[in-house]
């Protein structure tokens, strides 16, 4: 497992670690009460997050392997 | 017949027939049937990951969710985009070993990884078990959302039973190529559908969307965060977690996996993925919606709410168009589940029980057991009345009794043996079992339990219990496996 790849955890830790703060109708975002939008970021989130992780990610370099 | 049921009729026809066509030019083997041959690029990948999230319980379950119990119908979305992140790392492991192992279902991949017929069984009913409960769901769906959209001119079990004879027959043909085929029908109307509705009804009744959550704030504001008690935040992280380490799990998901033709394949649809949950955000705006639109539904009934509000908002073609997205919504993931109980069952168990068994048999076999598990579905939809998300819940609870064996297995050395991992998945799946039935949590034995800890999924407490139970029979048990090893060893040699 290479190093890059532990940015993995950071979506499980941000979304479901901070939930306690994020439990809250106000304020809206994007028309959203704050859960909501909360869950809409971090699905947002998490494709950038596997983005820099796939350009990073040795495994992805050179032709595929089998 | 009215207009929105032929259209409905119109879509069906068209599904079977893109399903029959699939199977075009393909000489049909175990692995074509089953894993297209292991040829799926990047693009139907992603519609038969996509395919298996968008199902009618997404449709239905999701804004009933809303609707219903409000936001912790979150939970939905909020697993699956956390299973693609996972699945970046946990499944190109999995693709890579079943290639090198020719493996084409995850009975199999059990049953090689830990050197035993007897774990690939287990795994193949266990899957079956957690399977038909799903394939419930998308044929009780399928008959709700038709009977529905078609204002009543065929009853919700005639069309549970069209559907279920529609879908039997394509996969039966074309196998998981008759899956791939609908899904780029099926994506393209549920985008469609779900997009329009999502922004047209909000707008419709409260001006946008903002004022229609304001109006939500203003009646019920306990509809927009997590309760204290029961589906509270402990229930709502312990679900997600579990069903998220479930997904790659379940049957189906594991086996459209195999399909892919390669690693970096299933990695770049991980990028991509979690962007194509924000689609639910648009099934809750109307489910919202319906709770001041139209209060009243109880219970089961909260699955209508999305139909109920389309009902009385448009003309009856339109309802025809959403009838048909819902009809599709249920097609296809039933397909490829069947599809992945059938070939699990035909691999690991009557492959093991009439070894000398040739291609065209195993064909013929996983064909009689698609018939098979189409009629005990059916019988199941017809006399069982449970709430879809229940079900649904169940069905991850015992799929995610595997995750202890399949995460030890990922490393060189395995720390548990097969003696350990049957133990701790029978131990699992009888909690789960037990609780669902006699409707058990924590607080049943210890009374003063706080609900912090009451409202921890019963999955996760079954999978502890598992963990413990594989970690004892492993260490319990190392010298018999430590001597089969050398037995083997010295077969091998003499």
């Amino acid at each position: 497992m290479n190093a890059i790849k532990l940015l993995l955890f950071v979506p499980f830790i941000g979304f479901l670690g901070l939930l306690p703060y994020a439990n809250k109708i106000e304020p809206y975002i994007l028309g959203m009460p704050f859960l909501l939008f909360w869950v809409a970021f971090w699905m947002v989130m998490a494709s950038i997050i596997l983005m820099i992780v796939y350009k990073f990610d040795p495994d992805n370099k050179g032709s595929e392997s089998e | 017949m009215n207009i929105s049921l032929l259209i409905i009729a119109i879509f069906l026809v068209l599904a079977l027939y893109l399903g029959i066509k699939a199977r075009k030019g393909k000489d049909m083997d175990m692995e074509q049937f089953a894993v297209g041959g292991r040829g799926f690029g990047t693009f139907f990948i992603f519609l038969l990951i996509a395919g298996e999230i968008y199902t009618t319980f997404t449709f239905l379950g999701g804004s009933g969710w809303a609707y219903s119990k409000g936001a912790a119908a979150y939970y939905v979305p909020a697993y699956i985009f956390l299973a693609y992140v996972l699945s970046y790392w946990l499944v190109p492991k999995i693709w890579r070993y079943s290639k090198r192992h020719s493996i084409i279902s995850q009975p199999e991949y059990f049953a090689s990884k830990y050197k035993s017929k007897s774990m690939g069984m287990i795994v193949a009913v266990l899957g079956s078990l957690a399977l038909v409960p799903y394939i419930v769901i998308q044929l009780k769906g399928l008959g709700i959302i038709v009977s529905e959209a078609s204002y009543g001119a065929i009853s919700p079990v005639a069309a549970s039973v069209i559907g279920a004879v529609v879908v039997t027959t394509y996969v039966m043909i074309s196998g998981i190529h008759g899956s791939a085929w609908t899904a780029i029908l099926k994506d393209f109307m549920i985008l469609v559908v779900v997009i329009f509705l999502g922004i047209y009804i909000p707008v419709h009744y409260f001006g946008g969307i903002q004022p229609m959550f304001e109006t939500v704030q203003a009646a019920k504001p306990e509809m927009l965060v997590l309760a204290d008690q029961g589906l509270s935040q402990s229930w709502f992280v312990s679900t997600v977690l579990l069903n998220a380490l479930g997904f790659y799990l379940l049957p189906q998901t594991f086996m459209v996996v195999l399909s892919s033709n390669g690693e970096r394949t299933l990695r770049k649809n991980a990028i991509a993925l979690p962007l194509y949950t924000l689609l639910l955000l648009f099934v809750f705006f109307i489910g919202f919606t319906a709770i001041m639109q139209i209060p009243g539904l109880q219970g089961a009934d909260g699955d209508l709410s999305l139909l109920r509000l389309a009902i009385q908002t448009f003309d009856p073609w339109v309802i025809g168009v959403i009838g048909a997205a819902g009809l599709l919504t249920a097609l296809v993931p039933a397909s490829v589940m069947l599809m992945a109980a059938s070939v699990g069952l035909t691999n690991s168990f009557f492959k093991v029980l009439v070894p000398a068994a040739t291609e065209t048999h195993q064909l013929i076999v996983s064909r009689i057991i698609i018939i098979g598990i189409s009629i005990i579905a059916l019988i199941v939809t017809v006399t069982g009345g449970e709430a879809l998300a229940i079900l649904n819940i169940m069905s991850y609870s015992l799929i995610t009794q595997l995750a202890p064996s399949l995460f030890f297995s990922l490393p060189k050395t395995n720390i548990i043996n097969k003696y350990g991992a049957m133990a701790g998945i029978l131990a699992g799946v009888l909690i789960v079992l037990y609780a669902t039935i006699a409707d058990v949590k924590v607080a049943t034995f210890l009374p003063n339990t706080p609900h912090v800890i009451n409202d921890i999924s019963t999955g996760v407490i079954a999978l502890l219990i598992n963990i413990l139970v594989t970690f004892l029979v492993s260490a319990l048990t190392k010298q018999i496996s430590m001597q089969q090893t050398e037995m083997n060893d010295l077969d091998k040699i003499s």
